[in-house]
């Protein structure tokens, strides 16, 4: 048996039992299965990941069932495994069970926790399915997989009606980006007569300047394909248009949105462009429309990202800003860049996201970050795991020292947007210096509201109820000791640090946001290097690469310039004068209102997509089922009968017998006909 | 002579039919799923026993009756995998009925093993004027189930669906009745190869389609069945759904395409052009329905628009996906319908508005309905999304605007199905008496456990089910290909270029 196959399907075996047997195995086993099924699959997957680092492996696929035979159309399901797939697989594995281990403590009280995991469990599967994917049909397969486990996940409290509706726009908006990926994959076939990437990968350059009919028009064939598949991967990953479902999705628990809206499921789209890179290569058009997109989504993200007060959703606009710098890395032509982003952006991401978590079990699932303040006395551990994350993903480092994570990532995207000299890469360099500052500002706005100054708690209701309670009827946070008034804003509740299944991940994750840049950045980036490790698994641009070390000093420095002014516009507004914030909100209150309402793209859809489906649906019922098609037709017809034919509503069920009287006269015709012959 | 496998599982059901009459109310129950069992067994013996790969047509009987007119039975593929659908869905109808049908049991059970009799003719006969009789008298046991044991609005419901089917049927039994005269015979596989008159055909195709359009059903001629479905008692929509439905996209097969393949393509714009309508329209009528039965019953309608698309691609994916999706429907749909059974069993009403956070009193019920719920969106993995997948592939080989259009189902049918299964299943219940419902019993569980088992088995593995259809889709493909419209994709190469690379297209770069 093949360690992929074990790495891909325990979590599927795992998820089975949790979710199906939990009734005979109890809650503590089926928790206790789907964890451990994720360790073992992380600990066989990062073996695979350092041969290919030390370049010991080679890329191969082993086959494990026939799937879909159908003349050409010939599919199979196997798992393919190369450099990507690799980096991928340590990604997805290794948080996938510091997720699991931290549930244990996150969900401790949750009365359906062997659901949880099953889903999470059933999650991993899917999105290992995705990543092994030899064919755009099995990627399909993990790519709704990991669909149905957002939507279930997203929906896990579902007597929340928030929660409910936040699953279901989920889902739907993604079918609005899988319309284009099914679209994307048939005419792929019609083109190429297969479906293999492999095989798709190596045809693809002889179709270079032809053309196909598409809804009337004649289009670029290879510009066509790679637009109806990346509107797929704008889906999956929340690019601009189709983002409007990733802040609701924080409606999940907390531990889902670290793993699946942070640092696996919503970068499978920028999976797909590098996996099919070659084919994106071949089309100007199309790389272009990813460049732009992904700089419009970096830019958007981050501008929204600045006003939000949830602390959540802080951090979802931001995975969606930086989903925006991979894409754009992508569309450049710096795969290898948009691929080590996605590996650091993972750890940092997920870190922020558990940080998050842990702030919000301490402070009793208050999420608003105006009623927190001066938290790190009472949870330092928290504090310096978010600390971590925060200078990972504004980028603090010094060129040749030593910088965190996103410092190699994010300076590397930069760099390489200018150093391609074109039109796209210029626009692409501008806006992601701008949304750095962005960046920076909202992180450590994030900080400051939530760690520094003082505490706001007293406002909040969630602290309320639980200062209530305790006093009331000895709730289970006996640790929070209350003491009648407090004119410190703490309203007496003492938040205390999480238990330590929620803090072995934030340590690990903590070391993977500080390190993972420094270690890894020269087997992803650098322009030797780089080609040997990825082994051709995506297109890596060694000139690019190359380039990027000779861009100017001031182009280089320019991340680091922007980091350290928005952390000073940040320490400003929310440390040295707090009354900074209201100020401006008072002056420019549209620009306010315009970023705090997200650019207002729920309202539109609301307005052009959602409100209409409900009125047409009930136009087409109303008037045109039963006002047209029923009164001309069957109704009519009824009337015409019953006027002709007094004979039949003689008997209460008439029409029974002029059926059956039919029925004869036509069994009769035609026996009289066969007989007459 | 082999033993005559096919005219047992047609006589077999007609004898309980009649014995059941006779009987006691359990002993009907159990008399009625004593025989389904052994026709499942039969059924299953058939499928063994098909040679794939063999002839055409197998377990071939002929006994003549009167002039030209025989007794004639015989399978290929395609009939066997829905041979096999009925006899797998019959059982399960039979114990869905067990409790929840009260009154004049015996004939109950009689009319559904008579039904199961018709049924299988329809798919078995090789006369043409066998299948007419079969397929025409396989209404009258469904019309009296509506009828009789239907809910509050059946005489209307039972009697839309009694116009529509006639209009249909006389003109397909008046085509019938020139096309014996034309080609000497009323052998069905002489037929499919016989080259009718080109400027008949159109003619002939039309009176066909006139009678399958109805069935499957098409827009506009569906609004029978969402009424029927309301009104029939739950096992009787699981056939409806499972088998019925199935009859007009196996009429399209047999009949239609391989008889007149010179008008289907003349005419495939018609196909298309109802078919585009269909997804869009239907799928928006499911999204404001209040009752849970005709939102699944327009969401058949949307379903049964990718089986005609698929057939009228004129290519193999097409084909196939059609066959996949009729099968997976008729499992899918079966079971969605089961599904509000069995909620309607304990409330006594269909309206979704009555129900609600059934995860928290009913969670297995909730992990199966959302399964099928799933599996109706086209989840892949699941039966559905095979059958979708290849219908588009071949539609998008026939036109993009027909894949364009009917693409556009996976958003609509997502939305429609988990707009359903939120009201019903999350959120909190709209009473104490909703709240308060058991969750499934045994029983149920025996009705819903294999269609899941059979739903993932097809969308895992759907090759079992391809294999014993392939060579009469190649047969099909052979009479139909010389006449498929061209394509609009027109795929025009380039001036050749030199594999490009990654270096070549970022060169300015230095």
């Amino acid at each position: 048996m093949e360690t992929i196959k074990l790495i891909v399907f325990l979590p599927l075996l795992a998820a089975i039992i949790a979710g199906l047997g939990n009734r005979m195995i109890g809650n503590v086993a089926a928790k206790a299965v789907t964890t451990a099924a994720l360790f073992i699959s992380c600990a066989l997957s990062w073996p695979i990941f350092l041969a290919f680092m030390g370049g010991s492996a080679e890329a191969h696929v082993v086959p494990v069932l026939d799937f879909i035979r159908s003349g050409d159309l010939n599919v199979q399901w196997s798992l393919r495994v190369d450099t990507l797939t690799a980096v991928m697989l340590v990604v997805v594995t290794s948080v996938s069970s510091l997720v699991h281990l931290y549930s244990w403590g996150y969900m401790s009280e949750d009365p359906s926790q062997p659901r949880f995991f099953a889903y999470l469990s059933l999650f991993t599967f899917a999105m290992l399915m995705l990543v092994t994917a030899d064919s755009l049909v099995q990627m399909f397969f993990g790519w709704e997989g990991v669909g149905l486990a957002s939507y279930l996940l997203i929906g896990f409290w579902y007597h929340k009606p928030s929660a409910n509706a936040a699953a279901i726009k989920a889902f739907v908006v993604n079918r609005v980006g899988d319309f284009g990926f099914s679209l994307g994959i048939f005419g792929v076939f019609l083109v190429f007569g297969t479906v293999s990437i492999p095989a798709i990968l190596e045809a693809a350059p002889a179709y270079a300047g032809s053309t196909i009919g598409f809804l009337g028009y004649r289009i670029d064939t290879i510009t066509l394909l790679c637009i109806l598949l990346f509107i797929g991967a704008m889906g999956k990953s929340a690019q601009l248009g189709l983002h409007t479902w990733l802040p609701d999705a924080m409606e999940g628990p907390t531990p889902v949105s670290a793993l699946i809206h942070a640092a696996t499921m919503v970068t499978a789209g920028v999976f797909m462009v590098c996996r099919l890179s070659p084919l994106f290569e071949l089309s100007e058009t199309a790389t272009n429309l990813v460049t732009y997109v992904g700089a419009a989504t970096a830019l958007f993200a981050a501008t929204v990202g600045t006003t939000q007060t949830d602390i959540k959703r802080v951090i979802a606009y931001s995975t969606c800003s930086q989903l925006g710098y991979m894409f754009f890395a992508a569309g450049i032509g710096a795969y290898g860049a948009a691929m080590f982003h996605l590996f650091t952006h993972a750890f940092f991401k997920a870190l922020l996201f558990l940080g998050a978590g842990s702030v919000i079990h301490a402070m009793h699932h208050e999420q608003d970050m105006r009623y927190y303040g001066g938290l790190r006395k009472h949870i330092p551990l928290t504090f310096w795991a978010m600390m971590a994350g925060t200078l990972a993903i504004t980028g603090v480092g010094v060129i040749g020292v030593f910088g965190f994570a996103g410092f190699y990532s994010k300076d590397a995207i930069i760099e390489a947007a200018f150093a391609t000299g074109t039109q796209a890469g210029g626009v692409a360099f501008a806006v992601a210096v701008f949304a750095a500052l962005l960046t920076s500002f909202y992180s450590w706005r994030l900080m400051f509201l939530t760690f520094f100054g003082k505490p706001r708690w007293a406002q909040s209701e969630h602290i309320q109820h639980a200062v209530h309670d305790h006093h009331g009827h000895g709730h289970d946070h006996d640790a929070h000791h209350a003491h009648g008034d407090h004119e410190d804003g703490t309203l007496g509740y003492h938040p205390h640090e999480s238990p330590l299944p929620m803090l072995v991940p934030l340590i690990v994750l903590t070391l993977g946001a500080v390190f993972a840049g420094y270690v890894w950045h020269n087997h992803f980036l650098d322009a030797e290097m780089g080609v040997e490790f990825w082994q051709g698994s995506l297109v890596f641009d060694a000139h690019l690469m190359h380039a990027m070390h000779e861009v100017p000093l001031l182009v280089k420095l320019s991340a680091t310039i922007v980091m350290i002014l928005g952390l000073a516009l940040a320490w400003w507004a929310y440390i040295k004068d707090t009354t900074v914030p209201a100020r401006f909100t008072a002056t420019f209150p549209a620009i306010y209102k315009f970023l705090l309402n997200k650019w207002y793209w729920d309202e539109l859809y609301n307005l052009l997509f959602v409100k209409p489906s409900f009125w047409f649906g009930r136009l087409f019922w109303k008037k045109g089922d039963e006002g047209t098609i029923d009164r001309f037709g069957p109704h009519g017809a009824a009337e015409v009968v019953l006027q002709g034919s007094r004979l039949a509503v003689r008997f209460q069920t008439g029409y029974l017998y002029s059926y059956a009287f039919v029925m004869l006269l036509g069994l009769v015709g035609l026996a009289t006909w066969a007989m007459t012959r | 002579m082999s033993f005559p496998i096919l005219s047992t599982m047609i006589l077999l059901p007609i004898a309980a039919a009649l014995l059941t009459i006779f009987l006691s109310a359990q002993a009907a129950r159990v008399t009625a799923l004593g025989t389904t069992l052994v026709l499942l067994g039969l059924g299953i013996l058939l499928w063994d026993g098909f040679d794939i790969g063999g002839p055409q047509w197998q377990f071939v009987e002929n006994a003549p009756i009167f002039g030209r007119f025989a007794w004639a039975l015989g399978i290929d593929g395609i009939a066997l995998m829905l041979i096999v659908l009925s006899v797998f869905l019959m059982p399960i109808c039979i114990l869905a009925s067990w409790d929840s049908i009260e009154k004049r049991v015996p004939e109950y059970m009689a009319a559904f093993l008579l039904m199961e009799a018709l049924m299988i003719g329809v798919f078995a006969a090789q006369d043409m004027f066998l299948f007419y009789i079969f397929f025409e008298a396989g209404l009258i046991p469904m019309y009296l189930i509506i009828g009789i044991w239907g809910g509050a609005d059946r005489i209307k419901a039972s009697y839309k669906f009694f116009l529509y089917t006639l209009l249909g049927s006389l003109l397909m039994l008046v085509a019938m009745l020139w096309m014996s005269r034309e080609a000497g015979t009323t052998d069905i596989p002489s037929l499919m190869q016989y080259n009718f008159p080109v400027e008949a055909q159109t003619w002939l195709w039309l009176a066909f389609f006139a009678s399958f359009a109805v069935k499957m059903p098409m827009w506009p001629v569906h609004t029978w069945l969402p009424d029927a479905h309301v009104q029939a008692p739950t096992a009787g929509s699981v056939i409806l759904a499972g088998v019925l439905l199935k009859m007009g996209g196996y009429g399209f097969i047999r009949f239609s395409l391989p008889m007149f393949p010179e008008a289907s393509a003349q005419l495939v714009w018609l196909v298309f052009g109802m078919s585009m309508i269909a997804v869009v329209y239907t799928s928006l009528v499911a999204l404001v329905q209040q009752d849970m039965k005709k939102l699944i019953a327009y969401s058949s309608v949307a379903h049964m628009a990718f089986v005609t698309i698929g057939l009228f691609a004129f290519n193999r994916q097409g084909i196939e996906g059609a066959l996949l999706v009729m099968l997976a429907h008729g499992l899918v749909s079966g079971a969605l319908f089961l599904c509000v059974g069995i909620i309607y069993d304990r409330l006594h009403t269909r309206e979704i508005a009555r129900y609600g956070g059934l995860s928290n009193n009913m969670p297995y019920y909730a992990i199966f309905f959302l399964f099928f719920t799933m599996a109706s969106i086209g989840l892949p993995g699941l039966a559905n999304f095979v059958g979708e997948f290849l219908a588009l592939v071949g539609a998008y080989k026939a036109n993009s605007w027909v894949a364009a259009v009917a693409t556009t189902g996976i958003i609509l049918g997502a939305a429609y199905m988990l707009y359903l299964y939120r009201r019903v299943a999350f959120g909190t219940a709209a009473g104490e008496d909703t709240a308060s419902m058991r969750d499934m019993t045994p029983r149920e569980w025996l009705t819903l456990a294999p269609i899941a088992a059979a739903t993932l088995w097809m969308g895992v593995y759907p090759e079992s089910f391809m294999a014993p259809m392939r060579n009469d889709v190649t047969a099909l493909l052979a009479r139909i290909e010389r006449t498929a419209p061209a394509g609009d994709a027109q795929l025009k190469m380039g001036a050749a270029k030199p594999a490009q690379t990654h270096s070549a297209a970022h060169g300015e770069a230095h």
